[in-house]
């Protein structure tokens, strides 16, 4: 870890956590705010799902949430902050060492006297420094909204605690597997188009799911390894799910640490 | 003590040739050119010897250790000006020199100011409001601030303007004074002309000839101009003549052997005008170009 490779990294990277962190606190105090209309319709709230395309429902996991709890409906908002968490952490990912070299400043940061591996370690704990900032406000904002909307309505504690944890082995899994995507194609010319693109297809992946049963695909996304819906029905991670998805993570920084100190930085061209 | 040996360093970007068996040394206090077009390996061979790429195949070390294995020591004392310089555009000057001071052990900020106050840098302003020129400037002042022991630039004064350059030539043989080892890659050749001890002629991918510049000028070629009657390009085809060109009745050749083979030649001559030379290194290097 080299200190000041970290604090550079940091600081490059504070505005977009500053922007993303005060997104997420808004989408999770907006969308918590409706909370009390559909606990109180919850009747109606259901019968009007009911008559929903049982596909459709299913795409979005309102098949199996009750909209009319705490946590049923925290879930329900809960995908969209995990979709936004993903772009985010994939952003990361994908442009921790790719942005050093199409901008080109590759060749100034590694004609210094640190390794690779230096190098590579000092920005993953820079970058995960400002995941897991971006993650204390999702659970401030989280608990915030809660408190402001339930009016007196029961939630687990220990459920939510489960929920909000899982943020953390989420966005994770979205950093290193961009990072390792980045390291395996020759150049990433601009980093958003692969973070939206890695981010939105692990989401249809677990959608699409939904829609026709189980599929074979959908053990690869995180969507489905933490799907919010499952762990409030079940008050539990699905255990062999998030040792898969926890494994895929490992691999995938291995990988990268293994191809990034054998990766020619190309010149100017 | 040689502080750079390289042994048939190759390097192939997937098919495209980078270098080819590559093997010279620079020794400790010298200024080594490096020549050759734009293409022929010479930002290869420094990457190379930085590690920022790995070789396809051979060796290379710097200060007597691997440049694969050891690269985070050897760069320790490694100044190096890349030929386009791309720094983070959001930084202040000021802080990019002590991002790039704060690798090195020590304090080098008073080092940092005197570089800034030769190079005429503005240390408070924006990279992103420089121009080419002035990140070149703070190129130098980055890859000096450190008093590294050994210099890599990459044809270093391009984007400088006349004044800066011979600054820039100064600050060089200054260093060199010193004791730092200089490896200078340049395709102009009026500058290593001035600065360089010995060269090295690269050409797609492979070293053509090392030697020292005094003797690349004096011993080997000579430059001959004779305006004679009756002359004929048959007139000196001797063994080490090259480039013959005949214009206005004269003919203009390179000679590489003993003088007195092509005195003798004119000897028999009515020779109305002549001229013996050392040619320039420009036209050495066409020479070698050809």
């Amino acid at each position: 870890m080299n200190a000041n490779i970290y604090r550079h990294e940091f600081r490059a990277r504070l505005r977009s956590v500053l922007i993303w962190s005060l997104a997420l606190a808004l989408l999770t105090l907006f969308f918590f705010a409706m909370f009390p209309v559909f606990a109180d319709q919850a009747a109606l709230m259901n019968e009007f799902l009911a008559r929903y395309p049982q596909e459709l429902a299913a795409a979005f996991g309102l098949d199996r949430m009750d909209l009319a709890t705490v946590l049923g409906f925290y879930s329900f908002i809960f995908v969209f902050i995990q979709l936004c968490l993903a772009i985010q952490a994939a952003n990361y990912g994908f442009g921790l060492v790719s942005i050093e070299e199409s901008e080109l400043t590759a060749d100034f940061l590694l004609s210094k006297p640190v390794s690779r591996a230096q190098v590579l370690t000092s920005k993953l704990l820079a970058a995960v420094t400002s995941l897991v900032l971006t993650n204390l406000v999702v659970w401030v904002s989280t608990f915030i909204a809660i408190s402001l909307f339930r009016e007196g309505r029961p939630y687990d504690m220990s459920t939510l605690l489960l929920l909000l944890a899982s943020i953390l082995i989420f966005q994770l899994f979205f950093l290193s597997v961009g990072l390792v995507i980045s390291l395996l194609v020759k150049r990433v010319r601009s980093v958003t188009p692969y973070a939206l693109g890695l981010a939105f297809g692990m989401y249809v992946l677990n959608a699409f799911s939904g829609v026709f049963g189980t599929v074979a695909l959908e053990l690869v996304t995180p969507f489905k390894h933490l799907d919010p819906t499952n762990i409030v029905q079940n008050g539990a991670y699905d255990v062999p799910l998030v040792v898969l998805n926890v494994a895929v993570t490992v691999v995938a920084l291995a990988a990268s640490y293994w191809l990034y100190m054998r990766r020619d930085i190309a010149a100017v061209s | 003590m040689s502080v750079i040996e390289v042994s048939k360093l190759t390097k192939y970007y997937g098919k495209a040739r980078g270098i080819v068996d590559v093997s010279f040394g620079v020794e400790e206090g010298e200024i080594f050119g490096f020549i050759g077009p734009n293409g022929a390996g010479k930002s290869t061979t420094i990457r190379l010897l930085l590690s920022l790429i790995h070789p396809s195949s051979g060796s290379a070390t710097v200060f007597g250790k691997d440049v694969v294995g050891h690269g985070p020591a050897i760069r320790r004392d490694i100044g190096y000006l890349p030929s386009e310089v791309y720094y983070y555009e959001g930084m202040k000057v000021k802080d990019l020199l002590k991002y790039s001071a704060s690798f090195f052990d020590g304090d080098h900020t008073q080092r940092m100011h005197e570089l800034s106050e030769t190079m005429e840098l503005d240390m408070n302003r924006r990279i992103s409001d420089l121009s080419y020129g002035n990140k070149k400037k703070v190129g130098i002042v980055q890859g000096l601030l450190h008093s590294p022991k050994l210099l890599f630039l990459d044809e270093p004064t391009s984007g400088l303007d006349p004044l800066m350059q011979r600054k820039f030539f100064d600050l060089i043989r200054e260093e060199n004074a010193r004791g730092v080892t200089v490896f200078f890659s340049s395709h102009i050749l009026g500058e290593v002309q001035r600065l360089c001890n010995r060269v090295g002629i690269i050409r797609e991918g492979s070293i053509v000839e090392i030697s020292d510049i005094r003797a690349l000028q004096q011993n080997n070629y000579k430059k001959v101009r004779v305006a004679a009657e009756g002359l004929a390009a048959t007139s000196f085809d001797l063994p080490g003549v090259t480039n013959m060109q005949a214009e206005n009745g004269a003919l203009q050749f390179f000679f590489k052997g003993d003088i007195n083979a092509v005195l003798q030649r004119i000897s028999g001559l009515q020779v109305a005008d002549l001229t013996i030379e050392e040619p320039t290194l420009e036209e050495i290097f066409m020479h070698y170009y050809e």
